[in-house]
């Protein structure tokens, strides 16, 4: 049921300069991942890289159980147009794509399941309100429902609780365990490891590289928080080279 | 009742508002999403693209409707295309691409008329002569606006989903390049088929201004577009009407008419004109 992701020694990064390197390991079947790091450790990238969104300088991503086409990629949310008139219910509803095709008509099934997951995230009561005049805390919760309507095996999210206050965080931590319940995989791009030593059984923590990966309590040792931050704090972007016997953490 | 109806008796003043609703059906929701993609000048600088290509039809095949039309549609998707490209090989952003794109267009469109043709004829490629539609540039204009109610139906999520949320999109199979394609190529088509009623200067203008006219009426999508093809009918309506007992050029005066519209709709519409700004200071109590 659970789609495993494999990666392979893999590069991704921006005008041929490496942004992560050499990355190596499985995130496995029905996990639930937090990819942990200081600023500019190349979490985001990972996860686009994972996505399809971006294609590796090097190395390899496998995907088992699951299809690139049946992943649902929640980005950052500066990355949606708020400003687009339209409302909550058809933003949740697109969600649907995969049985409706990106032409066909949307089908009272797909609705039916839009509306529940609506009810889900607790916006009942939303539904023809225009996406622009929501808070950011509701459009997290809207975009959460249009995943619950994507029912993909291969959940990404970046950043889902930035800026979202704690009562909202509550709610959607009680989805994202609801989803590991159903045997899905969930990637999680976080920066508050307070928030990833509760939730999360196991983390990358990464900072341009993999510093530490496996369960949360080990992954995130002081020793470890400290190698990242010094990682991060040494990069500028003309360190082009990329020493291949540094990369195999 | 007869100075508003009595004028569509002459039958050239019957086709030219026909042709302006044609028009409606099909250039207001391009215009509409034009406007939501935030790309509004788009419009213009296509509309300018089209005129080299009517203008070399012109020199080989005289004032043929059919050729001026192959002509526009190919320069029109040249400059669509090669701006595109342009900026997804080279460092320049696509609006960058367009104005460097469309002003030589225009200069070589105009040289092309001017050397070749008459004053005369050169008014009416750039401003149109809409008493004097033929049939098949009304047919023309007819087709295109069912294509593109066709096209729109069958593109709208796709549309919806680039301007919204363009990552989704490319997780949904799709690549945004293809449906900006195809939505550049309605763009074109659609200014051609102005072309054909108010010349390639006038044809944005009942394309853009109902459009952001629409923006200060309705919330939705499809409300911004039911305003749009409404309003562009009345300029239509209004502007041949005014134009008819006030002597003036019917062309311009369609496209003031929708100008008008618009002024109005900043003042007075009730989604962000100035009006609704002024008079909502106080936040409700009970």
């Amino acid at each position: 049921m659970g789609a495993a992701v494999r990666l392979d020694n893999v590069t991704f990064g921006y005008r041929r300069h490496p942004a992560v390197h050499h990355i190596s390991g499985t995130f496995e079947p029905g996990s639930l991942t937090a990819i942990a790091g200081p600023n500019g450790a190349g979490k985001s990238t990972l996860l686009k890289g994972i996505a399809g969104e971006m294609r590796p300088l090097s190395g390899e991503i496998a995907l088992s159980g699951t299809t690139r086409r049946d992943i649902a990629y929640l980005p950052q949310i500066g990355e949606i147009e708020r400003g687009f008139p339209i409302s909550v219910l058809d933003m949740v509803a697109m969600g649907g794509w995969r049985e409706a095709g990106l032409f066909g008509r949307i089908g009272p099934d797909v609705l039916k399941r839009a509306e529940a997951a609506i009810a889900s995230v607790g916006l009942s009561g939303f539904e023809s309100r225009p996406v622009g005049t929501l808070s950011g805390g509701q459009v997290q919760r809207a975009l959460f429902a249009r995943v619950l309507v994507q029912d993909a095996r291969l959940i990404l999210l970046d950043e889902p609780f930035a800026a979202i206050d704690s009562r909202t965080t509550a709610d959607l931590f009680a989805v994202l365990a609801r989803w590991q319940g159903e045997g899905r995989t969930v990637i999680a791009v976080l920066h508050d490891h307070d928030a990833v030593r509760e939730h999360f059984p196991s983390t990358l923590l990464l900072a341009r590289e993999c510093i530490a990966w496996g369960p949360t309590g080990e992954a995130l040792r002081p020793e470890h928080l400290l190698t990242a931050r010094r990682m991060c704090e040494a990069f500028h972007d003309d360190a082009p080279v990329c020493h291949a016997d540094e990369g195999h953490a | 009742m007869d100075w508003l109806l009595g004028p569509f008796a002459d039958p050239a003043m019957a086709r030219a508002l026909a042709a302006c609703v044609a028009l409606a059906f099909g250039g207001a929701p391009i215009g509409v999403f034009l406007v939501l993609r935030r790309t509004s000048l788009i419009g213009d600088a296509l509309s300018h693209a089209i005129l080299p290509g009517v203008a070399i039809a012109f020199v080989f095949a005289g004032f043929s409707i059919l050729w001026m039309t192959v002509g526009g549609l190919l320069a029109g998707m040249a400059v669509a295309i090669l701006s595109a490209a342009a900026s997804r090989v080279t460092a320049l952003r696509e609006d960058a691409s367009l104005a460097a794109f469309f002003i030589i267009s225009l200069a070589l469109g105009t040289l092309l008329v001017a050397t070749f043709g008459t004053d005369e004829e050169l008014l009416h490629i750039l401003f149109g002569q809409v008493l004097a539609m033929k049939n098949e540039a009304l047919l023309t204009v007819a087709g295109v606006a069912t294509l593109t109610m066709a096209a729109l139906a069958l593109l709208y999520r796709p549309l919806v989903l680039e301007c919204f949320d363009p990552g989704f999109l490319r997780g949904a199979g799709a690549t945004g390049a293809l449906v900006h394609f195809a939505f550049l190529s309605l763009v074109v088509l659609n200014l051609v088929s102005g072309f054909q009623a108010l010349g390639t200067l006038m044809a944005v203008g009942l394309m853009m201004l109902p459009a952001i006219a629409a923006r200060f009426w309705a919330d939705s999508a499809g409300g911004q577009i039911a305003v749009a093809v409404g309003l562009t009918i009345a300029a239509g309506f209004l502007g041949l009407i005014v134009s008819h007992h006030a002597g003036t050029p019917p062309e311009t005066t369609i496209v003031l008419t929708a100008g008008a519209f618009y002024l109005g709709s900043l003042i007075a519409g009730p989604r962000g004109g100035i009006a609704s700004r002024i008079v909502q200071l106080r936040h409700l109590e009970a």
